[in-house]
């Protein structure tokens, strides 16, 4: 009996990949653990092992060959005794089969698979120019090119923290920096995120521009104190003498299946800390227009991104030098009936919600935050004005969140406005477990939005 | 280093009147370890950063001071204007940053410093002054790694009074011959009387060679001793009164000082007139710092951030 290679899921996130090249040929002999393939994902490009012992029969996908799905029949093999292989068309989706460990795993459905839902509709962003040419583009890239932009423009700016530079980063964003850019200013560190956080808030201190990336912000707890005592307070306690103009950026938020410590959003963290700018953009072009933004400010910003969003592809305006302003909420769908509030990931699931809430008839008002600190409040209390009812969408705990301090600033500024109780749509205030079912239980899906805007339309 | 004793003795006066708050750190009994490392450094080319125990570092580098002292009254004519206070002060214009009131944050800020000359190329160093205590936090290594795996130019300091708050530095560490505390990095530690300003300079002016020639960091230990408490609210049963007595009848730095002046011919009474003169700038400090009014209320919202948002 012949065995089908399939595409591999070589990380919790990757749905397609590119099979950049074949290491083996038809007819060649394999043992298990020799390298079939070099396979390129979303976040790097990894070798691709062998599991059993055969002869390559064919090879059904070319080397260069870009967007193949995991789970496709990349190549048969025949096992040892020779047998004649069973060619499987490339095109057909795998059979989910009981196969060998080089079968994709079978991706159970999780809460985070449903939390980066597709790109949806929007209304423009103000800012930019009726007429305006859009690309396609990944918050990945955007995020990279703000970077490179910035570094071409100002020789200040300079990036550091763990895989960088010679691995591309470690979710990629910052791929293709060091080629450009060179090791004085990409650069690796060790893992020593206190450290780190320390020389790139003393190298700011001293004048330069530091882009900090952490792998993960979970792993930024080890530098908080750098982040809050050292960069957030000295502009105030040396009586605005020395600035700290520096960015700290990662991924923040709940991954897909990490379990608990690799899984939390940190924004009510940062967003309670007074001297910090702290930015959670949900799409390509608020990422690569906030992130310059940052680059540029003269204040320490948290910048925080989300793995599960940077794949994802948006329109981005064609615009030299995109900046955006940092403060300032965007409207991302109008409507008159409620007010959805949101930031980051949370914003694709109130947009998803007010899709299906229109359905019903309800006009839901879909609001990104984007900046958390300062905080919008004006952009929020109009919109309730208009459809006197708030829901805050939110991935991440309840307690002491953005939801809560929303539905605190509405009810001390927009009290009158108020024609039901503000509701916070939440993750379970648990850590975030593991096991797919539970995980799902845990986040927060459109669904719960969806109810929540119904409950504070009395529908 | 007459001008740090008698400022600092004038804080300690003032702490009992109520005129200064909170935390103050006093240096005597360490001057010489600021004044001997100061003196070799290029003021507006290299850098200086510290812990809480800062006064006399911002003295020794030449910061008035009067704004010093007005910092430590928490007034508005204050270097931090009033908002930081006695453990977090800063003179970007001398290159002193801080003034830092968390035990070991200095030193990864110091490498951070110290990346900056090698990125900027400026040929400036950074010193990074920290205590025995500090010398046991984790981030201290961190940036030991970091500086000699980039080989910044860095000049670590311990200032090792021997004792952190009430803890000896026996009873908190593992290896208490400090200077060999960068051996693991490859980093050179040489291990200095801190009592004796000439010798301090002495070996400030090696490990500035060191540095500058681009071989990387390279660890001061200064041997020194604190005079008074850890702070003003320092109960002292940590250590005998006959410790304190005999460092400073055997030890005292400004008598050493003193000694050299009379061997190299500096007469009593010039010295007599130095005094006088230090009398005189301490006491118009603390006049001004008592006299100059608080920050003005709307100063309280001003400085949390540069920009408008
Ligand atoms: C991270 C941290 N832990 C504890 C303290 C409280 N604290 C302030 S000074 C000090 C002792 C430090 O001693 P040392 O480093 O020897 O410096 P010295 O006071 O002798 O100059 C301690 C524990 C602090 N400020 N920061
Ligand atoms: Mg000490």
């Amino acid at each position: 009996m012949g065995i089908e290679i399939k595409m591999p899921a070589l990380s919790p996130t990757m749905e397609e990949g590119t099979l950049a090249k074949w290491l083996v040929k038809e007819g060649d002999e394999v043992k298990s653990g020799d390298i079939l393939a070099e396979i390129e994902t979303d976040k790097a490009t990894m070798e691709f092992e062998a599991v059993d012992e055969g002869i390559v029969g064919k090879i059904l996908v070319a080397e260069g060959t870009d967007g193949v799905k995991v789970g496709t029949v990349i190549a048969t093999m025949a096992g040892e005794d020779g047998a004649e292989e069973a060619p499987a068309p490339a095109a057909a989706p795998a059979p989910p089969a009981a196969e060998p460990a080089t079968e994709a795993p079978k991706k159970a459905e999780s809460g985070t698979s449903k939390l980066a839902t597709e790109a949806r509709a929007q209304v423009a962003d103000p800012a930019i120019p009726e007429g305006t040419e859009y690309a396609k583009i990944t918050v990945r890239e955007a995020l990279r090119d703000a970077m490179a932009e910035e570094m071409r423009a100002d020789d200040r700016v300079f990036v550091m923290g763990e895989e960088v530079a010679e691995y591309q980063g470690a979710y990629k964003v910052t791929q293709g920096l060091l080629a450009e850019f060179g090791p004085r200013r990409v650069i690796d560190t060790p893992i020593t995120e206190y450290g780190f956080a320390g020389v790139g808030t003393g190298a700011a201190m001293g004048g330069l521009r530091p882009v900090i990336e952490f792998m993960t912000f979970n792993f930024a707890m080890q530098a908080i104190d750098h982040i809050i005592n050292s960069a957030a307070k000295t502009n105030y306690m040396s009586g605005g003498q020395m600035r700290c103009p520096i960015v700290f950026r990662g991924p923040n938020g709940a991954a897909s299946r990490v379990g608990a410590q690799h899984s939390q959003n940190y924004a009510p963290w940062y967003a309670s800390v007074p001297g910090l700018i702290v930015i959670a953009p949900y799409d390509a072009a608020d990422s690569k227009g906030l992130l310059k933004a940052a680059i540029r400010c003269q204040d320490p910003v948290v910048f925080l991104e989300n793995e599960l969003l940077y794949g994802r592809t948006f329109d981005i305006p064609k615009l030299d030098d995109y900046v955006l302003p940092i403060g300032k909420a965007r409207i991302m769908r109008a409507g008159k009936d409620v007010t959805l509030v949101s930031y980051s990931i949370g914003v694709g699931l109130a947009l998803e919600a007010a899709e299906t809430l229109a359905g019903e008839g309800i006009e839901a008002e879909v609001i990104d935050l984007r900046t958390l600190r300062p905080l919008d409040t004006a952009t929020v209390l109009e919109s309730l004005k208009k459809t006197n009812r708030i829901v805050v969408v939110e991935e991440g705990w309840p307690a002491c969140s953005i939801a809560s301090e929303i539905a605190a600033v509405v009810m001390e500024q927009g009290f009158d406005d108020l024609d039901a109780p503000v509701l916070r749509v939440t993750n379970e205030d648990v850590p975030l477990p593991y096991a797919a079912n539970l995980e799902k239980a845990a986040l927060i899906d459109a669904s719960r939005v969806v109810t929540a805007a119904k409950k504070v339309c009395y529908r | 280093m007459v001008l740090i004793r008698r400022f600092e003795e004038k804080a300690g006066q003032l702490y009992g009147l109520g005129l200064i708050g909170g935390f103050c750190h006093l240096y005597i009994g360490q001057e010489a370890v600021a004044v001997g490392i100061q003196s070799a450094l290029t003021p507006g080319k290299d850098s200086v950063i510290t812990g809480y125990r800062d006064h006399g570092h911002m003295l020794a580098y030449g910061i008035d001071p009067n704004v010093i002292m007005a910092e430590l009254t928490g007034r508005g004519a204050g270097i931090s204007r009033g908002k930081g206070g006695s453990m977090h002060m800063f003179s970007v214009e001398h290159k002193f940053y801080g003034g830092h009131g968390i035990v070991g944050a200095q030193v990864s800020l110091g490498a951070g410093l110290g990346f900056a000359h090698k990125y900027n190329n400026d040929g400036g160093v950074c010193v990074a002054y920290f205590g025995d205590g500090a010398s046991n936090q984790g981030q201290v290594y961190e940036s030991f790694n970091m500086a000699e795996l980039w080989k910044l130019p860095i000049i670590f300091v311990i200032e090792n009074n021997q004792y952190a708050m009430g803890t000896s530095v026996n009873r908190s560490s593992a290896e208490d011959q400090l200077y060999r505390r960068g051996e693991s990095f490859r980093i050179p530690g040489i291990q200095v009387n801190g009592m004796d300003v000439l010798a301090v300079r002495g070996a400030t002016e090696e490990a500035l060679k060191w540095v500058q020639s681009g071989k990387g960091p390279i660890l001061l230990e200064m041997k020194t001793y604190r005079y008074r408490g850890h702070s003003m609210s320092d109960p002292a049963k940590y250590r005998s009164r006959e410790e304190v007595q005999e460092m400073r009848d055997k030890s005292d730095p400004i008598e050493g000082v003193k000694a050299y002046l009379t061997k190299a011919g500096v007469s009593e009474e010039e010295i007599k007139k130095i005094d006088q003169d230090i009398r005189r700038q301490v006491s118009e400090a603390a006049d001004f710092a008592e006299s100059s009014p608080e920050p003005d209320a709307a100063e309280l919202y001003t400085d949390v951030l540069v920009e408008q948002y």
